[in-house]
């Protein structure tokens, strides 16, 4: 009795051991950090309060001016630093040339991030309309297709955390595949037709193979749409080679599954 | 006990490789027509004459036909001829799919033929040029007069290779063909293939004749004609052309229609001045009564499997759709929006009913699930109705009439056939003008 109490305690122990060790979601993944983006701050004006509307004009505009003179002051150092070869040249002339180009890259520098500075603060002004039409569209396409979106996301969800493609890599390369296949539009919309491809990915994003998961039921009988189906799938990855992959992490894509399904469209 | 620790690692291991397979869900695709290149079909050196029908242009005339019918769908996008690099001889033996696709072509029909001995006798293959593989090939031998019927049964093979679904190229239309003043308008049986070629009509027109129906399962036809004023159904063998009378019923008859098996005949007529819904059968012509309604019903129309009957009736005030097992219980109404609904077509797939619909003057065809939700208006027009299914339930073929003046002038009837996205309206070409049409089933099954 005892013995097979211990038996049962050690294998239950191994279990939960394996299943620790190996299991995904029992690993606690380092935090997918995306990308550092670096922000600038740049000071539209001594007040930072929110101004109104006709206020906000004048204080830009003369935010605007106030760079410019910053451009033009800071401009003339360019040629100040012209000026200085013309000086007596002293024995350490090298530590001289040096400094001399420093200086000349100096302004340079400030020139091109400057003048960003001003182009995002144009691009504010004009867009904020447009950026709050823009949210209202998306809202609105949100309430469309709701169950889209949904379904949607708990995909990507799902692949951003099991997998090595970022949403945008995965967004490009849908948006890729989305250009090559053309859908067979006399299909039912009533029945299950998703295809399931198992892509081998070469570095280049050429093809190295390609599988249709289910491919037994493209040939039994009652089953013509699938296959025709999956054949417009098999043409679209063809035709869209190479594919759109990351340029790193290669051992996590090079085996690759895109489900093709019609049905959201054929509904439409 | 090593041996049982290493399955679980292995195990789970091999557990932990699935979770990462990386999946990208493809929900949308672009919806152009597939290109695809039709080349002129290889005509043999060793084929010999044969009267009325120029030979050495046999294999591009053939491909045209596949060309327009491709056309004629919507899905396909057939690709001009001047653009081929590869000549049709070696073509029909290997392509250089490098070639046609520099082209953009996807798909590829080529084909051979050889007319000897007074055969015609035809082969083709339909390439994957993606895959740089042959989809699917076949050969037949006919008589060469036939050579239109050969064009639209390669097309059919082609279309239900790539689509999925059976084709409807190699199939007629009969139709109310239509001449003179409209007061005193001439009224003929027409019949042509489905892309306008070798119309006959099978009536003088010294009677007036209605609503021809092909039977779903061969080539009998039945039709309402008056004789001295009263209306008799008849029933008519394409073939053979022989024609005989069904019966003579009371009162105001409507459309006759085949039952999926052919056996029987479905109508409406008015017994005791109410119109009700009978069948026929055609062999011991006993006729059967399946609604009894003081309401007027009409239309019937069965479903593929036989088990129910779709029909108009105007027992609710407005005539609306209804729909009832074969032996007449069970009537539901299906549908509910506003406007008058009438002419309720089974479609041969089961999966949907046409119908016109009048709304504010304006006539529709539309289509929808046959419980009556997801209504689409596929066309709108002055005047349109009656439509009739593609023998695949995809293609809709219906009439249209134009306003007329006061006198008549102006007055037009069409065909027309539009796919059930509402995409791909076309006008049939028809001799005369035409009305209420209706497709056969495939010639070649």
């Amino acid at each position: 009795m005892t013995k097979s109490l211990i038996y049962s305690l050690m294998f239950h122990s191994v279990m939960i051991l394996l299943t620790v060790l190996t299991l995904p979601f029992m690993i606690r993944q380092p935090i997918d950090l995306p990308p550092i983006v670096s922000v600038e701050l740049i000071q539209i004006s001594d007040k930072t309060n929110i101004p109104f509307a006709p206020k906000a004009r004048k204080i830009i505009e003369e935010t605007k001016k106030k760079e410019e003179r910053v451009v033009s002051d800071q401009a003339p150092p360019a040629a100040k630093a012209k000026e200085k070869p013309d000086r007596i040249p002293l024995p350490d002339d090298t530590k001289e040339k040096k400094k001399i180009v420093k200086k000349k890259q100096n302004p340079e520098e400030i020139e091109p991030q400057i003048r960003q500075s001003s182009e995002f603060e144009k691009k504010e002004i004009v867009d904020t309309n447009q950026i709050a039409a823009l949210i209202d569209k998306a809202k609105e396409e949100e309430a469309v297709k709701k169950d889209k979106v949904a379904k949607l996301t708990q995909s990507s969800v799902k692949n951003s955390f099991a997998t090595g493609l970022t949403l945008s890599e995965e967004d490009a390369l849908r948006a890729q595949i989305f250009g090559c296949w053309s859908v067979p539009l006399g299909l039912p919309y009533d029945k299950d037709l998703l295809v399931r491809i198992k892509l081998k990915l070469k570095k280049d994003g050429t093809i190295m193979k390609s599988e249709i998961l289910d491919h037994q039921r493209m040939n039994r009988p009652g089953q013509k749409f699938y296959k025709a189906l999956a054949e417009s799938a098999l043409r679209a990855v063809r035709l869209c080679q190479p594919l759109k992959v990351p340029p790193t992490g290669y051992e996590k894509w090079r085996d690759i599954q895109l489900n093709f399904n019609p049905t959201e469209m054929l509904k439409g | 006990m090593k041996k049982i620790f290493l399955i679980f690692i292995i195990y789970f291991s091999s557990l932990n490789f699935l979770y990462a397979l990386i999946e990208v869900d493809i929900t949308r695709g672009n919806l152009d027509p597939l290109p695809i290149a039709v080349s002129p079909l290889h005509v043999d050196i060793k084929s010999t004459e044969y009267e009325g029908i120029k030979i050495k242009e046999l294999g591009i005339d053939i491909s045209k036909i596949i060309e327009r019918n491709f056309k004629s769908t919507g899905l396909f996008n057939p690709l001009k001829k001047e653009a081929f690099v590869q000549k049709p001889d070696i073509a029909h033996l290997k392509p250089r799919f490098e070639d046609w696709r520099l082209i953009k072509a996807q798909a590829l029909v080529t084909g051979k033929i050889l007319v000897k001995d007074g055969k015609l006798k035809v082969e083709f293959r339909l390439w994957d040029l993606t895959a740089a593989k042959e989809m699917t090939a076949l050969a037949f031998t006919t008589t060469p007069s036939n050579w239109r019927r050969v064009a639209h049964i390669i097309s059919d093979k082609i279309y239900e290779r790539l689509t999925g679904e059976e084709g409807y190229f190699d199939t007629r239309i009969i139709y109310v063909a239509e001449s003179g003043p409209k007061e005193q308008r001439i009224k003929k049986l027409g019949i042509m293939d489905q892309d306008g070629a070798n119309t006959k009509y099978l009536t003088l027109g010294n009677e007036l004749v209605l609503t021809p129906r092909f039977s779903p399962t061969n080539q009998m036809v039945t039709y309402l004609s008056y004789f001295r004023n009263l209306p008799r159904v008849y029933l008519l063998d394409i073939e053979t052309g022989m024609q005989e009378v069904v019966g003579n019923f009371p009162g105001m008859t409507f459309a006759p229609r085949f039952s999926p098996d052919g056996k029987k005949i479905i109508m409406s007529f008015a017994e005791d001045g109410n119109s009700d819904i009978y069948t026929m059968d055609l062999e011991t012509r006993v006729v059967e009564r399946i609604t009894n309604h003081s309401s007027i019903d009409t239309s019937p129309s069965f479903s593929p499997d036989g088990k129910y009957i779709v029909f108009n009736s105007d027992r609710s005030g407005l005539q609306q759709i209804y729909v009832m097992r074969s032996d007449g219980n069970e009537v539901k109404r299906i549908t509910f929006g506003s406007g008058i609904y009438g002419t309720p077509v089974w479609s041969p797939r089961g999966d949907l009913i046409a119908f016109t619909k009048v709304r504010k003057g304006r006539f529709y065809i539309g289509v929808m699930r046959t419980d009556g939700s997801g209504e689409r208006l596929l066309t709108e027009n002055f005047y349109q109705e009656a439509p009739s299914w593609s023998p695949n339930g995809r293609v809709l073929v219906f009439y249209r009439e134009t306003k007329s003046g006061s006198k008549g002038e102006g007055f037009s009837a069409t065909l027309w056939s539009i796919d059930i996205t509402g995409y791909n309206e076309r006008k049939l070409a028809t001799k005369t003008d035409a009305s209420d049409p209706s497709w056969s089933s495939l010639l070649s099954k």
